[in-house]
């Protein structure tokens, strides 16, 4: 249930300015997302959405983090000299 | 998917794996809140991928599982009133309750029906005004947001046939519960990421301090909870016990204050009971006072009804960490996904029906006398 997927927004509709709605896909599938939470998001940004609701931005320079982390710890350079 | 497909990398994984085993010099217990990384570590098999000395508990994280019995007896007689339109996630279908489970509701004609969003709830209370419609209103914080504003909105719309049956919880309180027991063996904790992606983790750091514990907000990918787990073995290993937020992509310290705004104006914190666990002070949300009118509970006069629990069932233990589910005498047998004994066996995301799923080899083990 607290699955939470993250979509691209393809287009936003402001009719209730409460309560803005967007258009958001999913690899494909295309959902009705609500965006009262994250207001500032635009089209083309990915939103990570739980049950109808977007509820966060995902942040692109933050996203790549996992991928280079071991390395900036150095921790790989350690891991081919096993001797350190 | 983008943002999804990138986190299994399979090499990535590897080099995770092999720095947390160069980490590791002592065994370690961390335990992951949340059942959908519960799901992840058993589905993609991260935890055969660690060192033997560190092992994994699986924590209490899963609304479905932690739902209590007497909350579930009040959606039953709910949802079998002919006046009601009930309206519930499907993973709460199957959640048996003392006598039987909503599915057997809506076979035997009630008008239960499976909603993808809250907000389906109420309009199907502003379509059908000469019927009441209730919405079963679970989850953490994660789900709160949602449950929340649709109670907003139906104020908003004046709409006086829509209630809620309300069972939220939070998860500090219920990470302080399990480390202040005296059988806590949890040494490290996962925090969970959508969670956080809501609130924000500055209400770890007192608990962080003050059990000396480390508390790594994580995402649901397999990178994710092997960078987690990476994180949180360093601090062991280290002798530090801080917040760290390994889920930066969607985890911002505040959390979402649009949300957290809505919470704040439609519940109040109260008491809560878990499935198997008990009541854990301050635990959950209840609606809050100016909004009491849409409570289901007080609607149709339910809210003083309790229920006692199965004895034979040890979810209560293996969501707070002491049992694996492989180590309960019915697990697999008398318990199977198809006739649940517990919760826990019940949503993907509880332990015991993700260990069934992936792990059947497993079934039903000698340790259950320790
Ligand atoms: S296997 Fe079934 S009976 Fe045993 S703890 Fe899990 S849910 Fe309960």
């Amino acid at each position: 249930m607290c699955l939470a997927v993250p979509g691209k927004i393809l287009s936003i509709s402001t009719e209730d300015p409460v309560m803005p709605m967007a258009r958001v896909s999913f690899g494909g599938i295309v959902k009705e997302v609500n965006l009262a939470y994250v207001p500032t998001a635009k089209i083309g940004e990915y939103v990570i959405v739980h049950v109808g609701f977007a509820l966060s931005t995902l942040d692109e320079a933050e996203a790549g983090r996992v991928f280079k982390y071991l390395e900036s710890m150095g921790e790989l350079a350690e891991l081919e000299e096993p001797s350190a | 998917m983008k943002f999804m497909d990138e986190y299994r990398d399979a090499a990535i994984a590897k080099q995770y794996a092999d720095a947390i085993r160069s980490t590791v010099t002592r065994p370690w217990n961390i335990m992951e809140i949340c059942g959908g990384q519960t799901h992840a570590i058993v589905k993609f098999g991260i935890d055969e991928l660690l060192p033997p000395d560190l092992s994994l508990v699986h924590g209490p994280g899963c609304p479905v599982c932690v739902t209590p019995l007497e909350i579930i007896d009040k959606a039953l007689s709910i949802a079998a009133r002919p006046e009601v339109i009930f309206c519930s996630f499907g993973d709460m279908l199957r959640v048996p309750g003392s006598t039987t489970d909503l599915f057997s509701v809506k076979a035997g004609g009630g008008d239960v029906r499976i909603v993808y969003s809250p907000m389906d709830a109420v309009k199907l209370a502003a379509a059908n005004p000469d019927r009441e419609v209730v919405f079963f209103a679970v989850g953490f914080e994660t789900t709160a947001p949602a449950n929340g504003m649709a109670v907003f909105q139906a104020n908003r719309l004046n709409l006086k046939n829509f209630s809620i049956l309300v069972s939220h919880v939070l998860v500090p309180p219920a990470m302080e519960a399990i480390l202040s027991s005296p059988l806590n063996c949890v040494q490290g904790f996962l925090a969970a990421g959508h969670v956080c992606t809501v609130m924000g983790f500055t209400e770890y750091e007192p608990l962080a301090t003050k059990y000396k514990i480390p508390i790594v907000v994580t995402g649901f990918e397999p990178l994710d909870i092997l960078q987690g787990i990476y994180m949180c073995v360093k601090q062991l290993e280290e002798g530090r016990a801080e917040v760290e937020n390994q889920y930066s992509r969607s985890v911002r310290r505040d959390g979402n204050f649009p949300a957290q705004e809505i919470l704040r104006q439609v519940f109040r914190i109260i008491p809560r009971k878990w499935r198997g666990v008990g009541e854990i002070p301050q635990s959950g949300f209840g609606l809050a006072e100016e909004y009491s009118s849409f409570d289901a509970e007080v609607r149709f006069g339910l809210a003083d009804y309790t229920a006692e629990e199965s004895a034979e069932c040890i979810s209560g233990l293996v969501l707070q960490g002491q049992k694996k589910p492989f180590e309960c005498p019915a697990f697999g047998t008398r318990c199977t996904p198809e006739h649940p004994l517990g919760a826990t066996m019940v949503s993907s995301e509880g332990a015991c029906a993700a260990y069934y799923l992936y792990r059947r080899r497993k079934t039903p083990s000698v340790a259950v006398s320790s």
